[in-house]
């Protein structure tokens, strides 16, 4: 995949070779990336923050589902699921314990990371769409049990929960503008860390499974306990997305993290690419963004005779089925292999072989 | 005990719609190892089809009825031509998500097309019921019953009797051995699709006269899934014992543990029966152990 490098950048150190930013330039590139969208608040109004800090959310929600899908290779449809646990458990432990959110966000990610490994315990016999469909009653599973008792007592049942503003060493974190420094960091953080474990022994192991899991463990890979470790960090991950998530909404309800929210992170995972840290945070802005565009467009459809009505409701819905089922029959690798066809054509230039 | 029998025959009947619409299922699974996601929204199509024929047009049932399979036969041809024969050759994964984008856009489609609200189909059924001993069977559920054994009995046939059944018998064993015999597996791929999509479209029609049409019976459609795990993916006759079970054990969660649980048992019982499946009996009652060499 890695075809082209700048030209003249050759590896004189071991260390250099296994680098994930090789050139200045790149670094330059990611100092002023980061930078900048540290800048980012002033400049939006608060609809777009609010879009930009659910992105974020999104992102981190997809890149736990890039170890599971993307790397491992098992299909999850309950990553929203999941991520209502972090949720749920980041609201109960700052309202009812009155924990600090420092404290919560550690302690929910790793209950989400537990319940999802009870969830993944069937990947002990089963693989590919049996695991698909484990994954898929855990969604309703969570959620129905979020919505019942005997745990309505704690979750508000149907009616949810409002989640507290969290206080961070003196700083109430009440406005959009405080709490997107926080959601901003741990993006970063948690792309950091992901680009990174694809490449330890966990993350070959994970490609080892996807590529054929028989030879996987001709090869002494433990199937089942690298399964359940790639379950076990995509938990983790949601749950931190859940707990960035619940004080930015502020109220928390089942239906924010029911099935359609799943099939829209897998999809988003699939159209920028399952395989790579770059294609999912691809995938999650292209698709929120023409989720964007067609709630700005659905009124200008409307006055349309006939078709206009009809479609301006569900216009979203139609945009993503259409833009997945397209992605997979023209493009099954992804926005991610279009932006490296771009990246060895830009370095090629002018001479194209 | 009356309430026990109660529940338990009126799950069964409701079961009995759930094998039907799970055989189209296996069917294609069988022959193309295709996983269908969108079953359900193929039964939600096939009701609603019917009730623009039935409910807006007033044609007759039967002539409705004879439109509609036509038109959801089409309607799977086209859905098979138009996302699953360009994957062909792709990884199963990249097969079960356009299945799942395919049902995303069902979604979205069908509230777009026909409304959002609920929609009845013309009454034809007598309030009441048959009544047996303690037991009263509604006509409704009496009637789909009925009809979900007579059309699981065609499709036995068909399957078992006819020269397209033979074929796709054929194929669902072996897509080379079937090609070197001459058979057109891409054709056979179309015909199951067109005969899923008429085994949801009555399922759709059953359903639609017990309750209503209307969009949410596309989670109905999920039903599909605890019955073919529960009977085995590969196997016709697991699907049609796993669908009266997966009935009888959803309506009995229905009436005895709802109260506890304040609603929502009943909608929730057959992903346990899944997750318990997958763990205890992970290939299901009658599905094969695929035994993979490299």
């Amino acid at each position: 995949m890695d075809v082209s490098r700048p030209c003249g950048v050759f590896d004189t150190f071991y260390s250099k070779d296994i680098a994930v930013v090789r050139t200045k330039t790149q670094w330059a590139w990611l100092v002023m990336g980061i930078t900048l969208s540290f800048l980012i608040p002033p400049f939006l109004n608060i609809h777009w923050l609010g879009w930009v800090i659910e992105t974020s959310i999104v992102i981190v929600a997809v890149l736990g589902l890039y170890f599971v899908t993307g790397l491992c290779g098992q299909i999850s449809l309950g990553q929203a699921g999941f991520m209502a646990v972090g949720a749920y458990s980041t609201t109960i432990l700052m309202n009812q314990l009155s924990f600090s959110y420092w404290l919560t966000l550690p302690i929910s990610a790793l209950i989400t990371g537990i319940v999802v490994l009870i969830f993944g315990i069937p990947s002990l016999r089963v693989k590919g769409f049996y695991l698909a469909m484990a994954t898929l009653s855990s969604q309703f599973l969570i959620l129905w049990m979020i919505t019942h008792p005997p745990f309505n007592r704690w979750t508000g049942g149907v009616d949810g929960l409002t989640t507290p503003a969290p206080t961070i060493s003196g700083i109430v974190f009440d406005s959009y503008h405080l709490w997107f420094f926080i959601v901003i960091i741990f993006m970063w953080l948690m792309i950091f860390f992901a680009k990174n474990i694809g490449r330890t022994r966990v993350g070959r192991a994970f490609v080892a499974i996807r590529d054929s899991d028989l030879a996987a463990e001709v090869l002494g890979i433990n199937i089942f306990g690298y399964k359940l470790l790639s379950f076990f960090i995509a938990g983790i991950y949601a749950g931190i997305a859940g707990s960035l998530f619940a004080p930015y909404i502020t109220r928390i309800a089942a239906e924010n993290f029911n099935l359609e929210k799943s099939i829209w992170y897998l999809g988003m995972l699939i159209v920028g690419g399952s395989g790579s840290v770059v294609g999912a945070i691809l995938g999650v802005v292209f698709i929120r963004l023409l989720l964007q565009l067609t709630t700005i467009l659905g009124p200008s459809i409307h006055p349309i005779p006939i078709v206009g009505p009809l479609l301006a409701n569900y216009l979203g819905g139609l945009v993503f089925g259409l833009v997945i089922i397209l992605f997979l029959i023209f493009e099954p690798r992804g926005l991610n292999h279009r932006w490296v066809i771009f990246k060895a054509w830009y370095r090629l230039h002018p001479f194209s072989y | 005990m009356g309430f026990f029998l109660q529940l338990v025959l009126s799950g069964v009947m409701l079961g009995s719609v759930y094998s039907l619409v799970a055989l189209g299922f296996v069917a294609i699974y069988k022959s193309s190892g295709v996983i269908n996601f969108a079953q359900g929204h193929l039964l939600a199509a096939g009701a609603f089809i019917l009730w623009i024929f039935w409910g807006v047009l007033g044609l007759p049932l039967w002539i409705g009825l004879l439109l509609a399979v036509l038109s959801s036969a089409f309607l799977g041809v086209i859905i098979e031509y138009s996302t699953i024969r360009p994957m062909t050759g792709q990884p199963l994964m990249a097969i079960i998500v356009v299945t799942i984008g395919l049902a995303a856009l069902l979604d979205s489609l069908m509230p777009s097309v026909f409304g959002g609200e609920e929609k009845a189909y013309p009454l034809i059924f007598p309030s009441g019921g048959l009544r047996i001993w303690q037991l009263i069977i509604s006509y409704e559920y009496l009637f789909s019953f009925l009809t979900a054994l007579g059309m699981v009995g065609i499709f036995l046939y068909f399957f078992h009797r006819t020269k397209l059944g033979l074929l796709m018998r054929a194929v669902a064993d072996g897509h080379d051995s079937a090609r070197s015999c001459g058979i057109r597996v891409g054709i056979i791929f179309r015909w199951t699709w067109a005969i899923a999509a008429v085994s949801a479209m009555i399922g759709g029609f059953l359903l639609g006269s017990i309750e209503s049409v209307s969009i949410s019976m596309t989670s109905i459609g999920l039903r599909v899934f605890p019955v073919v795990i529960l009977g085995g993916l590969q196997s016709i006759m697991g699907c049609i014992i796993a669908g009266p079970i997966v009935g009888v054990l959803e309506v009995l969660a229905h009436g005895y543990a709802d109260p506890i649980t304040e609603g929502g048992a009943g909608d929730v019982m057959p992903y346990v029966i899944i997750l318990l499946t997958l763990i205890f009996k992970p290939h299901g009652i009658f599905g094969e152990e695929i035994i993979e060499r490299i």
